[in-house]
Order: structure tokens, then sequence, then C-alpha cells
């Protein structure tokens, strides 16, 4: 498989070696290569966990789809990787950092999951919420059902053998919760300390002449944080900052800044048990509230989502989005087109297309959670019911 | 009587004292007038007022003046300045036809709209707030919005490309400030006789500004003494250039129309300025004419060069000077009264034609690109006709060359790309090693500080035209930031384009008297010539929208934050009353708890409750009360900070 979406990868390359830089497309390519590593771990993971809660045996029927192949494609045909790559952004080396910090966690390479960590948060600031789900992802391992349905299902199969050699204390002593393995977090938090300060000395190093860290801090993460470019681009911030009071404008970058920020732990308590999933989540919402999103951070976000498709089969909406999404990618060339260089448009026809671009990434947000809280609830329904049928 | 002589003795003194003090001064302080008329080859006027006052050094701060405005003496105090000009203008100089290369184009041909240079002398910390006081107090000294140089992003601190090598140099120009009267009336207020008496006189307002070319000028200049404890002179030079068009009822197209002071202005001279120590009318008859006066000048007598073949003039010229290409006839205007006013005239007999001496190149700007994203700037030189009989070429390593510098300011809006520079020399793109001499760039800042491009250019003196361009990005304003007109665009200040190895002066044969018009025309000035204002449409936003994007954002960021908590708070029955069924087992705050979410969804409780509906309802009021002390504390703090700012 790998070696099929190279081959077509390379297709790819030559059309863009029109005009393309071999960086970017080489970190496009690694970062497909890492999303199939993932990919195909989650999928073992999910084919554990389905074999563990007894539906593999039970429905034939059911099949697992290869999701990292999956991701990879759609990583890598996604028109919108397929723009940012020829556009020369930076974006994907952003997007291989994250790639890379979850790589290293899925897999367990605490040294490279922080490396990745350290370098996204240092590129682009926003992929230091992924400090949660990485945390989860090393402390608890991989993608699970929720606990509780592994002990119920555990229940049923003792009551089942409940003449057998298992005894009460066995049984006491599986029920306790899964062990969170502090010392891989540890060895984790160690080593982001480690890259961050090895960065910083760095930039230190380099930057020295120029003003030092504290500038750079100033330029980069000051000028993410106080939206002082008022160029369009996708996202809604732009045009708001350029028609808000300037006596209100502290309030809205405080409230906006905040509403990141807010989602972060109501959906940790209820995701915790699917970290990835939960990294997914994440990087959709700031990809909506970034200071200045592009459509690379949407690329991103479209093939994690495609590692999870075995969950999200049920996921409603789908077809009105994948409409809207194509809709919008579209229109709003169109509108920037009108508007910027015919003259003949106003702001608000391009605005308008970055409002409901904001629309429907939320909608898709909200949608896959549903599925992903439905699909446990319908993996909690089965297993009661498998318990059920067995006794 | 002794008593009497006793009282008297230190009256007198102090008397002969102040008397002292009153003629030292005012024999030293010096107020001059002139005027220079000049006819243009394409039937133009050109007509330049110039009056020059001189403040002695003196000890005192709080000195007396008799001539010398107090207002401008008070600046030069206050802000330490050293050096300075400030130019209103209107119309644009041409440099084709007016010439440009000659000490009046040089100095008076100015950038469209208000142009302010100050050089001081102050520690280097503290120009800048030098400069923000000063344009505050030029803006209410003539009437004009100098104050909104005052940001740091409309000026800029030019290092070698302007011409004058000072650290403490400091130069803005607002393109569209609009010159009228208004302007014009504080400056004549500077002169001892205002425009009561003298040459000022002839400045009737609707005929000054229906020229085609107006130029106000305020040059001031301190002059050290070079004596300890006495304070430094000023000499303060007003100029008014301005071009008009004589109204002419001759039918032939080729004939230079006559004119006379009194057709030009509808006013005569009756009498100089009783304050002034000289006043001059001076007419300058230049190119291929002065030439063709000069071979006949042999033969006739210098006096009788007055009325000849080509001219007449109506009144008799006092002296004639020659120039290297032209005459200089000069009239003293102090025998003129009521009764006999001075009513200068010229009048042409046959056609005549001559030329300007240009500069060796002709600049002029222009934008390139479409579209409100980006564009480009392109500065083009093109080599003139007298190009190749100019003195100033320059030998270096076996080359001729000439060498010209480009001065440009670029506000922060207009995200230049320095690197992009391109340089074309006949067409053909050059390295920048190959032209570029010199060059100094001091990248903008974002609603911080505007951008500045300094270069030499060394040019082959065979060169027929040079280009530069320079790729930028237009900036997105805030809707504060536009002005009112905003779909107008925004004006880009002109580029300033001078000459290094080439200076203009005018140098008369015969050795002059001591009229300051005339000195200054001797003196060697740099050439330089300014390029046209840009104008530059910039993308605007709706600017009726704010409240329509301030609630469709929120509206937005509302369904964004209550759907996805709705999702991720929804329970679907059989965990309803599972955690029920949990609650029932724990008492005490879980049941409250319990309790509480009932309330609110407005359900009856479905086990009964063991505690008494006092102590519950006590307990929500603490809470509720805990709450709403928060919310004060809160609110007060938010109070407290937003008020502190």
């Amino acid at each position: 498989m790998a070696h099929h979406c190279f081959s077509r990868f390379l297709d790819l390359s030559l059309f863009r070696g029109l005009k393309g830089n071999q960086v970017i497309s080489c970190a496009d390519i690694l970062s497909a290569m890492l999303l199939r590593g993932i990919g195909q771990k989650l999928q073992m993971a999910y084919g554990l966990n389905a074999r563990l809660l007894g539906f593999l045996k039970s429905s034939r029927d059911k099949v697992i789809l290869p999701c990292g192949d999956i991701a990879a494609l759609v990583y890598l045909w996604n028109p919108f990787t397929i723009v940012s790559c020829v556009g020369l952004s930076t974006s994907p080396i952003e997007t291989l950092a994250v790639i890379l910090a979850l790589f290293g966690a899925v897999t367990r390479r605490v040294p490279l999951a922080a490396f990745g960590f350290v370098m996204a948060t240092h590129l682009s600031l926003y992929p230091a919420t992924l400090a949660i789900p990485m945390i989860i992802l090393l402390g608890y391992g991989l993608d699970a059902p929720p606990i509780k349905l592994f002990l119920q299902t555990r229940s049923v199969e003792n009551e089942k053998s409940s003449t057998s050699t298992v005894t009460k204390q066995a049984k006491s002593k599986q029920t306790t919760h899964l062990p969170f393995l502090w010392k891989t977090v540890m060895h984790f938090l160690f080593w982001v300390l480690l890259w961050s300060l090895y960065v910083l000395v760095l930039c230190a190093l380099s930057l020295n002449k120029y003003g030092g860290v504290e500038e750079m801090f100033k330029r980069t993460y000051g000028f993410i944080l106080s939206i002082e470019d008022l160029s369009p681009n996708i996202g809604v911030f732009w045009y708001f900052f350029a028609e808000v009071f300037d006596f209100f404008r502290n309030f809205f970058l405080i409230v906006f800044h905040v509403n990141v920020l807010f989602m972060l732990l109501p959906l940790a308590i209820r995701l915790k048990h699917r970290p990835c999933f939960l990294a997914f989540v994440y990087l959709a919402i700031s990809s909506i509230l970034k200071s200045y999103p592009s459509v690379g951070d949407s690329a991103l976000y479209l093939s994690l989502c495609a590692l999870f498709v075995n969950e999200l089969v049920d996921m409603k909406f789908s077809f009105f989005l994948f409409c809207g999404y194509l809709g919008i990618s579209l229109l709003s060339p169109v509108m920037h087109n009108l508007w910027i260089w015919r003259g003949t448009g106003n702001a608000n026809f391009y605005f308008g297309n970055a409002i409901g671009y904001a629309c429907f990434q939320i909608v898709f947000v909200v949608e896959s959670v549903s599925a992903m809280l439905n699909h446990d609830r319908a993996l909690r329904r089965s297993s009661s019911n498998h318990g059920e049928v067995n006794s | 009587m002794a008593s009497l002589v006793r009282s008297w003795i230190p009256l007198l003194i102090l008397q002969s004292f102040l008397v002292a003090v009153a003629f030292g001064s005012k024999e030293a302080e010096q107020f001059s007038e002139a005027l220079l008329l000049k006819p243009l080859p394409d039937r133009k006027v050109l007509a330049h007022f110039h009056f020059e006052n001189r403040a002695p050094p003196s000890n005192s701060h709080g000195r007396h003046h008799h001539l010398f405005p107090k207002a401008i003496s008070q600046l030069v105090q206050k802000f330490r300045v050293k050096e300075m000009e400030l130019s209103f203008t209107q119309g644009r100089w041409n440099h084709e036809h007016w010439g440009g290369f000659d000490p009046l184009s040089s100095m008076n041909a100015k950038p469209v709209g208000v142009e302010l240079w100050a050089v001081f002398d102050v520690p280097q910390s503290q120009v800048d707030t030098s400069w923000k006081n000063l344009t505050h107090a030029l803006s209410g000294l003539f009437c004009a919005s100098i104050n909104f140089l005052e940001s740091s992003t409309s000026y800029a601190a030019p290092t070698w490309g302007f011409g004058t090598n000072s650290d403490k140099l400091r130069y803005g120009s607002l393109p569209r400030e609009a010159v009228c009267t208004e302007n014009l009336t504080p400056w004549l207020k500077l002169l001892p006789c205002r425009d009561k008496d003298g040459i000022s006189a002839l400045m009737n307002r609707p005929s000054v500004y229906r020229g085609f070319y107006h130029s106000q000028r305020l040059h001031l200049s301190t002059v050290e003494s070079g004596q300890e404890g006495l304070g430094s002179g000023i000499v303060l030079e007003q100029t008014l250039t301005v071009v008009l068009q004589p109204e002419t009822t001759s039918v032939e197209t080729n004939m230079q129309p006559s004119w006379s002071l009194s057709s030009l202005f509808g006013r005569k001279v009756v009498g100089s300025c009783v304050l002034a120590k000289s006043s001059n009318v001076y007419l300058q008859l230049e190119g291929r004419l002065g030439h063709e006066s000069k071979n006949v000048d042999t033969e006739i007598e210098a006096h009788k060069l007055w009325k000849n073949a080509d001219f007449d003039l109506s009144l008799k010229p006092d002296r004639v000077l020659r120039e290297s290409s032209g005459l200089l006839f000069i009239f003293d205007i102090d025998k003129s009264s009521d009764s006999e006013p001075f009513d200068l005239g010229l009048n042409w007999k046959l056609p005549s034609k001559w030329s300007c001496q240009q500069a060796p190149l002709q600049a002029s700007r222009f934008l390139m690109g479409s579209g409100n994203e980006r564009g480009a700037i392109a500065i083009l030189l093109k080599a003139t006709e007298s190009q190749e009989k100019l003195p100033g070429r320059e030998l270096t390593d076996g080359r001729c060359t000439i060498k010209a510098n480009i001065f440009q300011i670029f506000p922060w809006y207009i995200k230049v790309y320095y690197h992009t520079l391109q340089i074309f020399v006949d067409q053909q793109q050059k390295t920048d090693s190959e032209v570029l001499k010199k060059i100094n760039v001091s990248p903008s800042t974002d609603k911080v500080s505007s951008g500045m491009l300094e270069m030499m250019l060394e040019l082959p003196c065979e060169v027929k035209s040079a280009a530069i361009s320079i790729e930028y990005d237009k900036g997105f304003l805030h809707i504060d930031e536009y002005p009112p007109d905003a779909n107008q665009g925004f004006d880009i200040p002109s580029a300033l384009i001078s000459f290094p190895s080439h200076h203009a002066s005018l140098d008369f044969q015969e050795e002059l008297s001591k009229s300051p018009l005339l000195s200054s025309f001797k003196e060697k000035s740099l050439v330089r010539s300014y390029t046209e204002v840009l104008l530059v449409p910039l993308t605007t936003p709706d600017f009726s929208m704010p409240y329509n994007v301030i609630t469709i954002t929120c509206t937005i960021f509302a369904l964004y934050f209550g759907s996805l908590l709705n999702v991720l708070r929804r329970r679907i029955g059989e965990e309803e009353r599972f955690l029920k069924s949990q609650g029932k087992k724990t008492g005490g705050v879980k049941q409250l708890l319990l309790r509480l979410t009932a309330k609110i969804r407005g359900r009856p409780i479905e086990a009964p409750s063991s505690e008494s509906p006092a102590a519950e309802s006590s307990f929500l009021s603490t809470k509720l009360i805990f709450k709403i002390i928060l919310i004060a504390g809160a609110a007060a703090a938010w109070q407290y900070f937003s008020t502190d700012k």
C-alpha cells in the first residue's frame, strides 16, 4: 500500500516539480508515511479491543477498514494539501511536526514525541494544547472503548465461568482502574523540557544580535496572540478586528483566545479513553479559532479524521459537510478575486464565505464528537446485549 | 540742583544704554526683499519673491527684536533647531520647460503638499521629541495639519540620501495637504511690512493662486557666532515661487507673450518696504536669447541692452549683469513712488525660442501591476538632451559616470520587499554590484514606523535610461485608520533624486552687489528633483458593517461553544437512570446536587428527601450569595483595572 501511494505521489510530485519546493513535498511524503504508521497502530488496537469485547467472533460481516492507508491517501490527495504545497506555504512543515509528535506518542518513542511536540509548539503555538492528549496517550495507551465496557464483559465472562479457577480476589484486582504510567509521562515531560531548552538556547544564540529570545517571543507568539495583521485569510478574525472598535479590541482578544482553552477540559474529561481522537478534536478546534488559519490546517485535521473511519461510519451530515467544504473551496477564490483583484465585489462577499467555512468546520467538529460518543454508546449497548444473550 | 542732577544721571545712563542696545541690534538685524522675474520657454513667467531676515547672534534669550519675527526666534530657541525648511506647494514643477539645473529650480522645485525637514541641536535621544513639538508649533503657526507629521509612521531619519549628512535630521512630507491663502497669510505675517508695502504688496491672492505652480518656502538656519556666551544668530529666508501665464492678445503661437507687473499681478509696486535694507527687482533672460544678446553686447553699450531688436523693457535697468547663459537686469525700486509706480514690463518684438538647462537625468515615477493585493513602484530616469554638456561628470576607473541618489519613504501599509529591487540600465537588467554604489534600507514596522530607502546609483555617462523597480504588498488597515475619503486612495510621498556630483550655481561675471538673492544663487546648490506623488488605492472594508460583523462573529462563537457543550453533556436514558441509581446510594452532597439539577431542569424530584427544606434552602441561598459575591468581585476588579488605564 505504501508503495502504491508513494508511486502515486511521485506522479504528483512531478506535477509539483513545476513549482514547488523539495523540502515541502518531502515533508508531505513523510507526514503521509507517519500517518500510515499511526493508522496501523490504531487499527491493531481497534481489532484487539473488538476481539476483547467479543464483536469479531460473533459478527464476521463487520470489516475493519485499513484506516492508516485511508488517512495517508486522504492527506496526499486532499486538494487543501496540494494547494498549500504548491503555494509554498510552511503549513506542511508544521503538519509534519504535529504528526511526528502523535506518531512518537502512539509508538511510545518518548523522545521523538517530545521533539515533535516542542517543534510544533515552536512553529505555531496552537499545538501546545496537544500536551493533554499526549500525556493521556502515554499514560493510558491507545484509543479504546471506555474501561467500563471491559469490566462489564469481563464480569459477564466471570459469571459464565464462575465455577472455573477465577477467584474473587483476582476479579477484584482486575476491576481496579487502568494503571496510569507515571514513569513514561515523567519521561515525556523531561524530554519536553530538554528539547525546549535546546530550541531556546539555539534561538538565543542565533538571535543574539537581534534582541534575543524575548524579542522572538514578542514577534512570533505576540504576533499570533495580538492579531495585528489584518490581511484577509480563511478565518473570521481579520475582518472582525478590522471592524471592531478599538476600545473593545483587548476584550475580544481575550474572549476569543479563552474560547480555545475553554473546551479543552470538558473534552478531555469526556474523551479521555480516546486520546488520538481527542488530539484530532483539539487540532480541529484550533484550526477554527486560530488567529491566522489556512487550508493547510484543515488538511491536517481532515486526514486525522480519516484515522477514525471505523468509529465514525455513522457520522451524520457527512454529505452535507462534503458539499459545504467543496462549495467553500470553490467560492472563496472567486470572492477573493472579485473583491481584491477586480474591485467589483465587497469585503462582505469574502467574509460571508469565511463565516460559512467556520460554520461548516464547527458542524464537522460537533458531529464527529457526537458520532464518537454515539459509537461508544452503541458499543455499550451491544456489549450489554451480547452479555445478556450469552448469559 | 545737585540733587536734581544726581537723580537725572542714572536715568540718562539708562537711556543712553537703551539707545545703544537698540541701535546696535537695529544695525545688525537686516531685512531685504527681492523679486526675480523670468520668462519661461513655454510662454509662462516665473516670479520668485525672496525675503531674507537676519538676526545677529545675541547673548540674551528673552531678547527684543525689531524686524525679526519673534515667533520664529522663540521656535528656534525652544526646540534648538539648527536648520529647518518648510514648504507648501501646489502644482508640479515642469523640469523640462522650467529648468532643472539652476539654483532656482533645485531650491524651489518642491513636492506637492507640505514638506518639512529639520536638523536639531539636541542630544540624539531627544531629537524625536523635539521634532514632535516642532510639528505642533508649526502647525499652529501656519494653519496647516503639519501635526500629522508627529506620528512616527510619517517621518524618517535620512542618513545620507537627502543630501544633508546629519544623524539629527528628520524629514517628513504630507502630499495631500491643500495649500491656500490661510497658509500664506501667517507666512506674510512674518515679514516686517506684511503685504502692505514693498514687493510683497504684489501678492494679490487671486493672481498668485491662479498660477500653474505655487510654492511658498521658509528656510531658517542658525549661524554660530563663534564667541563664548553669545547665542546663535538666525537667518530666515522666505521665498514664494509662482509660475503664471500672462494674458496674451497676440495670435501668433510662437511669439512670446508680453507682460507687465500690473498685468501679471493686477497691482503695481509703489515703493519699497522702508524697513528693508535693499529691495530689488531682477529680470533674468536666459538661454539662446542671452547668448545672442551677448554677441550684440560686444558692440553696443550695456545700458542700451534694454531696448533692442528682440524686446524692450518698459523701464531702464540700473545695472546689467552677465552670467554664463543669460542676462540679469537689476532694478532698484527705491525710486518709485505713488505718483510714479514701478511697473516693469517686457514687450517682445520678435518670436524667440530658447531652452532651459536641464538636470542630467529626468526622473519620473509610476506604479505597476493591478489589483489591490500587490504591485510595484518604478522610478524611471531618462537622459536629457543637455546631459552631455554638463559639468560634474566623474571618471572612476577610466569610466565616465553620473552619480544619482534616490531617497524614498514608504508608508508602512506599502509593505516593500527590498529583495525584489531590480535595476535596468538601457533596458538591460544589471546586477546590484554593477550600478549600485551604496544602499541603505530601513524596513517599516506595521503601525510603528515607515520604511526608507536610500541608494546611490553610479550610471555610465552615455546612459539613455535607467529604471528601478521594487515590489510591494498592500496592507489592510483598521477602519479607523482610513481617511474619510478612503476610496480615493493613499498617497506615497515623492521620491527625491539628487545628483551629488552636480552642483548648480549662477556665476556672474562681475562682482556682485551684496544682494542676498544673488549670493544665494551663487552658492553651489545640490541638483535635486522630486518625482510625482503616487496614489495607491487600498482595499477597503465595508465601513457600515461593524455591528453586523461583531454580532455575526459572536453568533458563530456561540454556535461553536453551545453545540459542542451540548454534545458533551448529552445523556441518553439509560445513562441517566444509571446515574440516578448511583445517586440514590450516596447521600448528602450528591443528593443535593441531584436535586439542584432536577430543579434546574424543572422536573419533580423522584426520591423523597430526608432533610428539611429549610436547611436545603439555606444551603442554596449561601451558594447563591457566594456566587453573587464572586460575580460582584469580578465586576469590581474589571472596573478597577479598566479605569486604571
